[in-house]
């Protein structure tokens, strides 16, 4: 078990999302940065999908109220498990007992906390993510709160198979390390209505930067920068919509969707942020800035797969702590 | 019959897109591809639009190329769903506290209070799609004499069961919150619970008539 002792402002349960129900309205919810959630999960024994905490915002501060093997993925909180510092992407015997702090994030936006077993609040719809919005699903629908108490699942594996391993970690992605204060390139298949802006819109959107709004949400990314024009009025009837797409509402500055987007939507969509890269703009900070480089369906493809293929061989090397899975 | 346009959303969706004017035919024949594409290997979500359906699937395991043959050939071969969904009543209670806007709209369509209930409740509605919130039903349907501007300033929390007319549409809100649509009444129906199966209480399809269980006028 873990207690929540200091909640931060937007910290919540999330897995790796909901899909099968957006045809009732039901968005994806699920971690923003699904690469640190996934990792995390895999150090501790977990299947990558598992239910981890989502911490945005610190500082917070929680206490195992048992043994538990733990990681820390996604951003630099400068945590510190009873006061020595906790590196990120190792994982680590926490004792019963022992207190995990999180600061203010030095370096990214979001940190992951997987613990072997999962956490395991009920399964809603096929997933234990949280859905603010909609306020169900993680722990009661709602963000962690100073009192809670999360429960973890059973591990899969004899127990000491997992306690007794000795503390191990692997090396994140490079983008983990790169220099904030460049602009972070977001590569993007041009969208259905790309050609309806005019040539002086299609010129900013991949030739300037674009500023992070404090605006910003799980539900969408605002970015300010110059303003994009439509050639011609555009009303779109509704349609469907998902995480990544970049809708340019008429004031002309670009939002891009995020894991609790609503499930339709109507502004035109002048592009769509590729799934490899929804995890780095996850961890972009407020203010900061992105470019947007232009790609293709198969270049997409093929840099979630060598993604995948970074995750497939943590996996791999990790069997050794799962040896029963069958 | 017009030929839809399939369009890339990314690696991992396509639209389906029949034009710029709804009608219900093509709603029609997007729900019974709907139920089709729900069988497709690899194809996670279906989502229903307006006049358009929204496939996403799985990119690695999908060959994206066949995935648009095969909802072209959908298109060609479905036929008009002829199956009515089913038939959900409406209670509401109109006017008063339930239905702050009711005056409003009796101002900007020149009908009697009354009249408005009357009209309102005479329709039999279509759910054409779930969107924006869980279980948020988009209708076809409404009188177009009530047809009332969404309000100048949104409310910053509209309650859960609110009904409301926002232009020329009308619908309820399944959950509290903010919205511009003007508000007629009010229903005590539960519309999404994530522990039933389903979890919507309506869904694209579905016939739905509004029944005036108090009228505060």
């Amino acid at each position: 078990m873990i207690k929540i002792i200091r909640a931060g402002r937007l910290n919540s349960v999330q897995d790796i999302g909901r899909s099968h129900f957006r045809h009732l309205g039901i968005c994806q919810s699920g971690a923003l940065d699904r690469t640190a959630l996934s990792i995390a999960n895999m150090l501790v024994g977990n299947p990558p999908e598992a239910a981890a905490i989502e911490f945005t915002l610190g500082p917070c501060e929680l206490r195992f109220t048992s043994d538990c093997r733990i990681a820390l993925g996604g951003a630099d909180f400068g945590a510190t498990l009873d006061e020595r510092p906790l590196s990120r992407w190792w994982s680590v015997q926490a004792r019963n007992g022992q207190t995990l702090r999180l600061n203010a994030a030095l370096h990214g936006m979001r940190s992951y906390l997987a613990v072997a077993g999962g956490f395991n609040s009920a399964l809603q719809l096929g997933s234990r993510s949280t859905d603010l919005q909609a306020g169900f699903g993680g722990h009661a629908g709602r963000t962690l709160t100073e009192g809670d108490s999360l429960s973890v699942g059973e591990l899969n594996v004899p127990d000491a198979a997992v306690h007794a391993a000795p503390s191990f970690g692997v090396r994140a992605p490079s983008w983990y390390e790169a220099d904030d204060s460049e602009p972070m390139p977001i590569r993007v298949i041009p969208g259905p209505e790309y050609d309806s802006f005019t040539v002086a819109a299609h010129r900013a959107f991949w030739n300037e930067t674009w500023t992070l709004t404090p605006q910003s949400n799980r539900m969408g990314f605002r970015l300010s920068g110059p303003e994009l024009k439509i050639k011609k009025g555009n009303d779109l009837l509704s349609h469907g919509v998902l995480p990544g797409v970049i809708q340019v509402p008429p004031a002309g500055q670009p939002i891009v969707l995020m894991a609790d987007a609503q499930t339709t939507g109507g502004y035109p969509k002048i592009g769509v942020v590729i799934g490899a890269d929804l995890a780095r703009l996850a961890q972009l900070r407020f203010n900061r800035t992105l470019q947007f480089v232009e790609c293709d369906a198969v270049q997409a493809r093929e840099a979630l797969r060598r993604d995948n293929l970074y995750l497939q061989q943590i996996e791999a090397a990790m069997h050794w702590l799962r040896p029963a899975r069958k | 019959m017009t030929q839809p346009v399939i369009q890339a959303l990314g690696e991992s969706a396509l639209i389906l897109n029949t034009g710029s004017s709804a009608t219900l035919e093509h709603q029609q024949r997007l729900w019974a591809i709907a139920a089709q594409a729900a069988q497709w290997p690899h194809v996670r979500d279906i989502v229903p639009g307006m006049n358009n359906l929204t496939i996403l699937f799985d990119p690695l395991a999908a060959d994206p190329q066949q995935l648009e043959e095969r909802l072209q050939e959908a298109w060609d071969t479905a036929a008009v769903s002829q199956k009515t969904g089913r038939k959900i009543d409406i209670p509401v209670v109109y006017g008063g506290d339930s239905g702050p806007d009711l005056e409003e709209v009796a101002r900007h369509t020149g009908l009697a209070p009354a009249e408005i209930v009357k009209r309102h409740t005479a329709t039999e509605y279509i759910v054409y799609f779930i969107g924006f919130q869980p279980g948020f039903p988009y209708l076809g349907g409404l009188d177009p004499k009530l047809a009332t501007p969404r309000r100048s300033e949104p409310r910053v929390i509209v309650p859960a069961g609110s009904v409301g007319i926002g232009g020329s549409q009308t619908g309820i809100y399944p959950a509290a919150s903010p919205g511009g649509w003007q508000l007629i009444g009010h229903s005590a129906l539960q519309l999404f619970d994530p522990n039933e199966n389903p979890p919507t209480l309506l869904q694209p399809g579905d016939r739905v008539r509004f029944v005036a269980s108090e009228v505060i006028l």
